[in-house]
């Protein structure tokens, strides 16, 4: 007899059932088995209705994220537990709508996240027979670890900011917007800091921190928010001491 | 926990899920967030006693002597010992936080994060002693 795993499935499907529910499963416990896999053999041998997000299934395309015991995780990227005793409870990512079981509606994410114009903003085009923009290694240190993050909003699902305060442009937003404000090549830093430093910009974060814990990049968006508090405070001091540096 | 209207066709109807007012007791680490907010109180509670002290000290002699001898009651000693200790927290958890909202750099080689609150405690040292001097010897 295999040794079996027991999960506690979240489903909502408001075309059936217009309350959500939990539906128990239980898999057959593999060592290699991530919760993806045992979300997938749900999906081809028990309920082929169960609803769920993924893609690469290693940890890049930021599209599995989901609640596993409360805590937001990749599902492509946690192992399942053997010999768990109780089940495991997996549910969407908190604070955001549940559009069917495990798939919520990213809109909001998407929406905050062009806000902060995450791209490279150049002031002044050089022409093409310039060549490249070139980066030294000690430059592109300042913004590698920013530019890791999948978008997979964990940090959202782990903010209790968000949570409350819909507004707040949220952790990967911040952290994705200073991954470009501080690249040698870019020039938007500028127009990016209204949103930046707007009230539902960088202060609203109390810097929970959870962000970062719960980051499967390392990205840390709690230090690009706290590091862009900083620049923003410093900016608006040089604007009351030096109106016209600052500008 | 959610209000329903049905399902229209085409147009899912999303489950919006409220944050619970006890979101805080959920998880420990968020439990430790809330008391390291909560600490601030007694910083305000800080600030507040030293402004009476300044504000007795401009009110003359006299009434210096009266604040003094109101601040040394043993149930003010008990409150000022409680708003001293958390206030030590906030100030350690405050420069412990500190290297993750400053990025500083010699040259090229960034700081890490440990010098960087080390310097912190360093500075804090530093202007207590100058302060203690102050106190204890009368300038
Ligand atoms: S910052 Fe980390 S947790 Fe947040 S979306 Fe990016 S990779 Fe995911
Ligand atoms: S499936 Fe792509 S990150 Fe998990």
């Amino acid at each position: 007899m295999p040794e079996l795993v027991n999960l506690e499935v979240f489903r909502y499907s408001p075309e059936h059932t217009p309350e959500p529910r939990f539906q128990k499963f239980q898999v057959p416990y593999n060592k290699e088995w991530v919760v993806l896999d045992a979300l997938n053999y749900i999906k081809d041998r028990t309920d082929g209705s169960l609803s769920f997000r993924w893609s690469c299934r290693m940890g890049i395309c930021g599209s599995c994220g989901v609640l596993i015991n409360g805590e937001p995780k990749l599902s492509c990227a946690t192992f399942l537990p053997s010999k768990s005793s109780k089940p495991i409870r997996i549910e969407p990512l908190r604070h955001f709508p549940v559009i069917r079981d495990l798939i919520v509606h990213i809109g909001d994410f998407m929406t905050k996240l062009k806000k902060v114009k995450p791209w490279i903003i150049r002031t002044n085009e050089s022409p093409l027979s310039e060549g490249e923009f070139l980066q030294t290694p000690d430059e592109m240190e300042r913004y590698h670890q920013f530019s890791h993050c999948i978008n997979c909003m964990l940090c959202y699902a782990a903010c209790p900011i968000y949570g409350l305060d819909p507004l707040f442009a949220g952790p990967a937003a911040i952290a994705l917007a200073q991954r470009y404000n501080n690249d040698s090549r870019d020039q938007g830093a500028a127009r990016r800091m209204p949103i930046l430093s707007s009230h539902d910009g960088i202060w609203a974060c109390t810097f929970v921190g959870e962000c970062t814990q719960v980051c499967p990049k390392h990205v840390d968006p709690a230090a690009a928010i706290q590091q862009y508090k900083l620049t923003a405070a410093l900016h608006s001091l040089k604007s009351v001491i030096a109106p016209r540096g600052a500008a | 926990m959610t209000s329903h209207s049905g399902y229209t066709l085409h147009h899912p109807q999303w489950l919006r899920r409220r944050v619970s007012t006890w979101w805080w007791l959920s998880r420990w680490r968020y439990f430790k967030f809330i008391l390291r907010e909560i600490t601030s109180v007694f910083v305000a509670a800080a600030v507040v006693l030293l402004l009476l002290y300044v504000a007795a000290l401009r009110r003359g002699p006299d009434a210096l002597i009266a604040f003094q001898s109101w601040l040394s009651r043993p149930p003010i000693l008990a409150a000022s010992a409680v708003v001293f200790f958390f206030t030590l927290i906030h100030s350690i958890t405050w420069f412990n936080l500190a290297p993750k909202a400053m990025k500083v750099r010699l040259g090229n080689i960034p700081v890490p994060p440990a010098l960087i609150a080390a310097g912190h405690y360093f500075a804090w040292l530093v202007i207590s002693l100058a302060l203690a001097w102050i106190i204890l010897t009368g300038g």
